[in-house]
């Protein structure tokens, strides 16, 4: 199945959750990382409850704290 | 009040343009934008805005300026470093434009000044570099209803957001609360281009101006992220949060709090 991470379209194994897809993808400390499903905030638990469908459009937030 | 000679000509590539106008100029000449942060963001942005002819830039910085902060923090020069922000981003901007009124704070923007501080004005540029401050703006900003830029750069990459009342996710529906001290970096640990606070400052001044002037779409709802080493710009959508703490239909937060900027910083902050 395709789906759209950071506006990339990539291709993963069906039934992959959206903590797997944050392995996959690499995502450096993801309990402080927003995580998007089609404008949709994903959270917590659910994270690993959430699994990914052909065409789901993945976002991922990160803190930025510099500025000075 | 109808624009000097050398208004018209000082301003004349602003007034030329048909969305902005004679009409858009006074607008921006009756504008008035607080920057919190003489730094990396607040330079560039506080210069731009100096520059359009902003009739009152407010600037709050507790800091002196430090010799590392020249690689980045454009409105200071050699000669000002030891100096406070405030006086010298002063100083830069009265040389530049002294259609400009400058009205400054040295010193922090905590929970007990900031609600007093962004009440006179009509945008808020946050510059600031710590998670704690950009809490504390975003939730002054909403709770007084006023529109605000923030943005956040580390390294080679930063992002930034416009909110307006009513209008799109605010930063606490993006990020729920800040991150533990030093969990993530900060731009002091981590490192940052000069130019990376350039684009991201330039972009917020350019929010401003949009915003003062009513011309175009001001970032609401989306998140701009630049990458400056793969060159990528992305806006990303973004929805509110339905049980955002502080925009949401049930606040838990009535009013601005204090929190511990990342311990690191502290000790900086204090040798500094
Ligand atoms: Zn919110």
């Amino acid at each position: 199945m395709d789906i759209i991470v950071s506006g990339v379209k990539k291709t993963f194994a069906e039934g992959l959750t959206v903590a797997q897809l944050l392995i996959e993808e690499k995502v450096e400390s993801p309990e402080y990382v927003t995580v998007a499903v089609n404008e949709e905030f994903v959270e917590g638990e659910a994270k690993a409850a959430r699994i990914l469908t052909s065409g789901d459009q993945v976002e991922f937030l990160y803190f930025m704290g510099g500025g000075r | 009040m109808a624009l000097s000679d050398a208004q018209l000509e000082r301003y004349s590539r602003n007034v030329i343009l048909k969305e902005i106008g004679v009409k858009g100029q006074k607008k921006l000449l009756a504008g008035k934008v607080l920057i919190v942060g003489a730094g990396g963001l607040g330079a560039p942005a506080a210069m731009y805005l100096a520059a359009a002819g902003v009739g009152v830039l407010g600037l709050a910085d507790a800091d002196r300026v430090d010799l590392s902060n020249l690689q980045r923090q454009i409105i200071h020069a050699t000669p000002d470093v030891g100096k406070p922000k405030v006086a010298s981003a002063r100083e830069t901007i009265q040389a530049l434009n002294p259609d400009v009124e400058v009205r400054t704070l040295e010193g922090l923007v905590q929970a007990d000044n900031v609600l007093e501080l962004v009440a006179d004005y009509d945008f808020v540029i946050d510059g600031t570099d710590n998670f704690p401050a950009k809490f504390l703006i975003n939730d002054a900003c909403v709770l007084a209803g006023k529109p605000f830029s923030h943005a956040g750069i580390i390294r080679f990459k930063g992002q930034t957001t416009t909110w307006v009342p009513g209008q799109g996710a605010c930063y606490r529906c993006l990020f729920v609360a800040p991150p533990p001290p030093d969990a993530v970096p900060t731009c002091r640990q981590a490192g940052v281009v000069g130019a990376l606070a350039g684009v991201l400052g330039s972009l917020q001044a350019m929010e401003a101006v949009k915003y003062l002037t009513g011309v175009g779409q001001l970032l609401t709802g989306r998140l701009l992220t630049f990458d400056a080493l793969s060159m990528d710009f992305r806006t990303i959508k973004v929805a509110r949060r339905p049980n955002c703490a502080v925009c949401g239909p049930t606040p838990t937060i009535l009013r601005p709090v204090d929190l511990q900027p990342a311990v690191c910083d502290l000790k900086a902050a204090k040798t500094a």
